[in-house]
């Protein structure tokens, strides 16, 4: 059984390339040690390996059922998040005070990122928790905080989002769940919400569900969303449990992967109203959600990853693991067949995936990073600047990992042959897993028009600059290094051209062309996620060749020789897809925007 | 009750190990290390006697370099109270340690000593049995089950062909067998306080044991590769070939 992920190259991340260790000298992370961050990683890779993995297949293969009284999912879930739940990781990113552990979101992140390669739909749940957790700690009232979060804090209640709805997805702003105000100062929610994961289930006390919904009388569209809590079970101010809340399972969605993370249909109100609970201000629902959207969208990416990281070792087993056939220049039949790693075209899609999932995975942890140091930064115009380029990165984030570690696990099944094809080999499952990180958390297509739309230009394009600052220190040292010098020009030429083709599309923007400026966003957001993927791969081989030339030997001569060779393969192979394509979308080129339905 | 439970930091169970190419040992360096699991086993035993309410305190110790620390923090996150880190680079062989161990016992008088059967890098299986001796107490070797019994301790022992239960007086050494328990995961706030108990810093010296070794490595080779099997089409065959190979007269 191939390992669910590489530990060393999570260290090599996390110490070398992120300089995690460098936390511990802020006044927020200074009760941490890089033994005690090991040491959660540890308990989570047992855990995740003990726990998680050995159902992870029985979970797909029996999804939960709803026989319209309850919801049944196999026990192994429980059995897991229980054991999650004693570990103390629920609470693992809240302060001290609040019975946290005060976790950095990198270290936190990079353990999520573990449980997510051996298990992702259960890991799901906790996920969605969180998220939910996140909201009520940053916006809700102390009451509130008294009342649901400390119980989430301690893993007993798990939380939802509920956003969508059946005629509203993407477009957010035609919600129709209504709130009315009561007397009491609660409101009574009436609506139906889809998609809700982790809708319905007894794998905790109770499940808070955060309703995105409108107040009577509200201003139309986005601008009049509220935020409310509404729990499934009443709770009473002491913290205990009251009766059932007017929140019904209208049935569960039966989905292509993520089988063990319940998919519902949830109907609130049917007798009246659900009790529901404003989150801060009226009318701030969307804002609220979207100040948490950055955490929340670095954790479907490195699920991506986890998946995308995973598929790849386990594809990578198969291909040592496996004889067949000679080499071309060797045809002699009776000579003993080779591993299929010999061959030059899986060695191909071996260096695909892993120039996918590790970049991705540098990337992730990289954002995740980015929150820290904004919360710890003391300068205000420094987190300012860190704020926007995070903003800037997100839509990368979540969707970079989200179509290229989806198409790591197209590669991985290609690797196994027939054998990837059937449910006795899991790349198959991880790929259908993964089918769902692209649709999710706002599609690719709305990140490719976050990207484009709102970061590139927001604070007057100053977001860009930082990136091209930071992007241009790597050039500048990669230069100075005679094998690298070729990839740091290469990156150069490919921002030259992704600045250029940025000032185009919003040149046609401001001009009234939005059509035709935004009309391939999401081809933009793909480049524009390769040209930062190839500074994190130039980034990892400027680090490989240091630790070479210092003397590195035997496994870590072959790691840091991987390195360099997967940030090669990009530049050589991946970057030039990015600027063919830039160069391609600044001709503002109309053959899908101005096609007539008809025509299909 | 007090109870001494000792850890050493080995090659993790999930490493494939190699040796080193001058045929001096195996290799070590930049290899995944963590603690012996059969000590995992003894240490979660002393914490369950503790939770209990059998064991009062939990002290772990362990003999080996700088980062064998790290094995003691584990130890200290699962739930164990101090440790004695007794810092040496040098090789140690289980009668070195046994002396030590003795050594440690004499200052903290332990009522029981939990060693794990054997480590998992060299197999070596004596220090337990070497500390009974040099002790002279009892001992239960091969544990799956440990029970207080007044001033009295139940040993259920692994034993070709079954279980034996014996009696040992207090205080005694209990070696641990793979089926004593399921060792716990050190959860996020046990990480954060182990951080905080203390780890006292010992050497050799300071028991005056002498660690030169009594045994001299001559070489260390992979176990030979297995050769590829055949099949036999009959009984008759199999016994041809097996008195062939004259494993059968």
């Amino acid at each position: 059984m191939p390992h669910i992920y590489s530990e060393k190259d999570l260290d090599f991340i996390l110490y070398d390339m992120l300089d995690t260790e460098g936390l511990l000298k802020t006044e927020r992370y200074a009760e941490h040690s890089r033994e005690a961050f090991n040491q959660i990683l540890e308990t989570s890779t047992r855990m995740a390996e003990d726990l998680y993995q050995p159902h992870a297949a029985k979970v797909d293969a029996n999804e939960p059922e709803f026989d319209g009284e309850k919801v049944t999912i196999i026990p192994e879930v429980k059995e897991a998040l229980d054991a999650y739940r004693e570990a103390g990781f629920p609470g693992a990113l809240f302060p001290f005070e609040q019975g946290g552990m005060q976790l950095p979101v990198t270290i936190a992140q990079a353990s999520g990122f573990i449980f997510g390669a051996a298990n992702v739909s259960t890991a799901g749940y906790a996920m969605l928790s969180l998220g939910a957790a996140n909201l009520i700690s940053s916006f809700g009232s102390q009451a509130q905080q008294d009342r649901f979060l400390s119980q989430m804090i301690e893993g007993r209640f798990f939380g939802t989002m509920c956003l969508s709805e059946p005629q509203a997805g993407s477009s957010l702003s035609d919600i129709r769940t209504k709130a009315v105000p009561q007397e009491d100062g609660t409101y009574a929610i009436t609506g139906t919400k889809m998609w809700i994961s982790g809708g319905e289930h007894d794998m905790s006390e109770n499940i808070i569900h955060m309703v995105m919904a409108k107040i009577e009388g509200a201003p139309a569209g986005a601008k009049g969303i509220s935020l409310f809590i509404v729990p499934k079970i009443m709770v009473k101010e002491d913290g205990t449990l009251g009766k059932r809340n007017d929140v019904k399972l209208a049935g569960l969605n039966h989905k292509m992967g993520y089988r063990g993370t319940v998919n519902t249909f949830l109907s609130f109100g049917e007798e009246g109203g659900a009790v529901g609970y404003l989150v801060g201000e009226p009318n701030k629902g969307l804002a609220y959600m979207f100040q948490m959207m950055n955490e929340a969208r670095i954790g479907v990416g490195l699920g991506a990853t986890s998946l995308g990281y995973t598929g790849y070792l386990h594809s990578l087993d198969y291909a040592k693991g496996r004889p067949q056939g000679r080499l071309i220049d060797g045809k002699d039949p009776t000579t003993p067949m080779v591993p299929i790693i010999e061959h030059a075209d899986i060695k191909r899609l071996m260096m695909q995936q892993k120039s996918y999932v590790e970049g991705a995975l540098h990337l992730c942890l990289y954002a995740a990073r980015l929150v820290d140091d904004i919360a710890t930064c003391e300068d205000a115009a420094d987190r300012k600047d860190m704020e926007l380029l995070l903003d800037l990165l997100t839509p990368v984030v979540k969707s970079w990992p989200s179509e290229f570690c989806l198409e790591a696990n197209k590669l991985a099944i290609q690797v196994h042959g027939g054998y990837g094809y059937t449910r006795e080999y899991p790349v198959e499952r991880f790929y259908r897993d993964n089918r769902l990180n692209p649709i999710h958390e706002g599609t690719h297509g709305i990140q490719g028009l976050d990207i484009l739309g709102r970061k590139v230009s927001m604070a007057n394009g100053r977001a860009v600059e930082l990136l091209i600052e930071r992007m241009t220190k790597t050039i500048v040292a990669a230069k100075a290094e005679a094998t690298l010098s070729a990839h740091a020009t290469a990156l150069e030429e490919a921002v030259g051209v992704l600045v250029s083709t940025t000032q185009t599309l919003l040149g046609a923007a401001m001009q009234g062309d939005v059509a035709r400026a935004f009309a391939n966003a999401t081809l933009y957001l793909d480049a524009f996620g390769h040209v930062v993927l190839a500074w994190f791969w130039l980034q990892q081989a400027l680090k490989a060749q240091e630790k070479l030339a210092h003397g590195a030997d035997g496994d870590d001569a072959a790691f840091y020789a991987g390195k360099q060779a997967a940030c090669t393969y990009f530049m050589r192979y991946e970057l030039p897809k990015a600027v063919s394509s830039l160069h391609e979308q600044a001709k503002l080129d109309d053959t899908c925007v101005s096609a007539d339905p008809a025509i299909f | 009750m007090k109870v001494l439970v000792p850890v050493k930091r080995v090659i993790d169970y999930n490493v494939k190990v190699r040796v080193k190419a001058d045929q001096s040992g195996v290799e070590l360096a930049n290899v995944k290390m963590s603690m012996n699991p059969f000590d995992e086993i003894s240490v979660e035993e002393a914490i369950r006697l503790k939770e209990a309410g059998t064991a009062t305190e939990i002290v772990v110790v362990t003999v080996g370099p700088q980062q064998a620390q790290e094995t003691l923090r584990t130890a200290l996150a699962m739930g164990a109270d101090r440790g004695i880190h007794v810092k040496t680079d040098a090789e140690v062989e289980p009668l070195a340690v046994a002396k030590i161990l003795k050594a440690v016992a004499g200052e903290e008088s332990p009522e029981l000593i939990i060693v794990g059967k054997q480590a998992i890098d060299d197999d070596s299986n004596q220090t337990g049995q070497m500390l009974s001796a040099l002790l002279g107490w009892p001992q239960g070797t091969f544990a799956s089950k440990v029970e207080k019994d007044g001033d009295k301790l139940n040993v259920t022992r692994e034993i070709d062909g079954g279980l034996q239960t014996i009696k040992l007086n207090l205080p005694a050494v209990v070696t641990s067998d793979l089926r004593l328990n399921e060792p716990r995961y050190a959860s996020l706030p046990n990480i954060m306080k182990a951080k905080k108990k203390p780890i006292d810093a010992k050497t050799p010296e300071d028991y005056s044991v002498d660690l030169t070794p009594r045994l001299q490595v001559q070489k260390v080779t992979e176990p030979a590769e297995r050769q590829a099997g055949i099949k036999v089409e009959t009984a008759a065959e199999l016994v041809a070939k097996l008195k062939e190979a004259g494993v059968i007269g």
